[in-house]
């Protein structure tokens, strides 16, 4: 009990020290540094574009979990829900020649992708489903990036209390082939907990990445003053906004 | 002619630092989902192989449950303990460490031998009976050295879609991230339970001289 106790104390004073540690600015700096350079090397690594491998159908999770909002509760969302989404519409706007409204009629006319992949989540699990959709780069080929255009914003009809769900990526990411407008799970209309009616698929990166519940993608230059400024609602808590690790 | 060559020494000492914060922010970081499995999936309880309990804050890295900090630490470390390992891989390589030290001769490794070596260990007699280490410690060197630090890193690795991405090796390898995952987890303990045999083990024999050695390097003549 003794030994055990003078082994709790060293180990208090080496996660007290690094908790202090890690409240410093310096050490901010040191951790985005490292993002810069996984992020560098995962780019650099492999053939251009690096693909996130396929499955097969035998090996899609029986179940796919919802995490995060796992529904939203507002009568207006209610309605959509039950009616299939006629009125939902994707804006595309910002930086862009053409600014869209889409709905989910004119999202599924357009060339779709299928493609079976491994969803990790920055807690540790992994689930294997089948996503169905257009490439995100179609859909920025219609409405003309601007030259300034740098990064591509997702907004959510999702929140946590009263900050709303956001995310964000480069446009490598954005107009890589693997990155989809999904509105099918499994050959089915997403579910309300997977982000009925549309999510996002950024399969190189972990599953925050993946905004559900999209209602625009917005083209900027930069992610300074949008919400808190981080680049997604998990990144302005903390977490890193290169979610490749 | 020092005993302990500069390179290892500062690898010793960085290793011991980055393995430590590793395995503290690696506990906190396993609080976030507490299930292990195997292949390539896996999210459920009752498809887990292994219940892991919650670490206390006394032994995670922050001392309070934080997967965003927990990161950060685990990501910046991984870094140091990934570049350092390979410096002291190649530097040990090409300075003869790991020939000389580490490899020994054929006839060192047969059965005879090694049961001599496990019989001289059950009588605390630690002496080698030529060179720097015994038999079971160069094992288990070559053990932590070759194996379980570099799985540290591979598993590591594999549990990062951008990396699986660009190397999609990585998953075949270890059958599944989910597996790699498993890996990473046992191999942590693994890691542990050397450390504290290694300690136990300078504290049995000449614990003063052998710290010191590691630090100011120690005279070669001296070792006999």
């Amino acid at each position: 009990m003794k030994r055990r106790n003078v082994l709790a104390g060293l180990g208090a004073l080496i996660t007290g020290g690094c908790t202090k540690i890690g409240q410093t600015e310096w050490f901010g700096d040191v951790v985005d540094g490292a993002e810069k350079l996984s992020r560098g090397a995962h780019r650099m690594l492999g053939a251009r574009p690096t693909m996130a491998r396929e499955f097969t159908v035998a090996d899609i999770s029986p179940y796919f979990r919802g995490n995060g909002n796992t529904e939203i509760d507002t009568d207006t969302y209610r309605a959509q829900l039950a009616s299939g989404f006629p009125d939902w519409r994707l804006e595309v706007r910002g930086l862009v020649d053409r600014p869209l409204s889409l709905s989910l009629e004119q999202i599924r006319a357009l060339p779709q992708r299928t493609q079976i992949t491994r969803h990790d989540c920055v807690e540790g699990w992994s689930a294997i489903g089948q996503w169905t959709g257009p490439r995100l780069s179609t859909i920025l080929g219609q409405a003309g990036l601007k030259p300034q255009a740098k990064f591509a914003v997702f907004r959510c009809a999702d929140s946590f209390g009263k900050a709303p769900y956001y995310e964000s990526c480069d446009l490598d990411d954005a107009l890589h082939p693997q990155t989809l407008i999904a509105h099918q799970l499994n050959g089915e209309p997403l579910p309300e907990r997977n982000g009925a009616p549309l999510r996002l698929r950024i399969e190189r990166q972990l599953g925050y990445k993946h905004a559900k519940y999209l209602t625009a993608i917005e083209l900027v230059d930069s992610l300074d003053g949008i919400e808190g400024g981080g680049g997604g609602y998990w990144e302005d808590r903390g977490y890193q906004w290169y979610a490749g690790v | 002619m020092k005993r302990h060559a500069i390179s290892t020494r500062i690898w010793h000492w960085l290793n011991l630092l980055s393995v430590a914060i590793l395995f503290m922010s690696g506990l906190n970081i396993s609080n976030a989902h507490r299930h292990l499995y195997w292949g390539q999936a896996g999210f459920q309880p009752h498809e887990a192989w292994f219940h892991v309990i919650r670490f206390p804050g006394w032994a995670t890295i922050p001392n309070y449950y934080s997967l965003a900090a927990a990161r950060d630490w685990h990501v910046v470390f991984a870094w140091i303990f990934s570049l350092s390992l390979l410096l002291f891989l190649i530097t040990a390589l090409l300075n003869g460490h790991f020939r000389r030290d580490l490899a020994g001769r054929r006839e060192d490794w047969r059965p005879s031998a090694i049961g001599a070596d496990v019989r001289k260990h059950l009588r605390l007699d630690f002496a080698p009976t030529e060179g720097k280490y015994n038999l079971l410690q160069k094992a288990a060197y070559a053990v932590v050295i070759f194996i379980l630090l570099p799985l540290m890193v591979l598993t590591g690795l594999t549990m990062s879609p951008g990396m699986d991405a660009a190397w999609p090796f990585l998953v075949d390898l270890f059958g599944g991230r989910q597996s790699a995952r498993s890996i990473h987890f046992i191999v942590a303990w693994a890691l542990l339970a050397f450390f504290v045999l290694h300690v136990v083990l300078v504290l049995l024999n000449k614990p003063l001289k052998n710290l010191g050695d590691m630090i100011g390097g120690g005279r070669l003549d001296e070792t006999a």
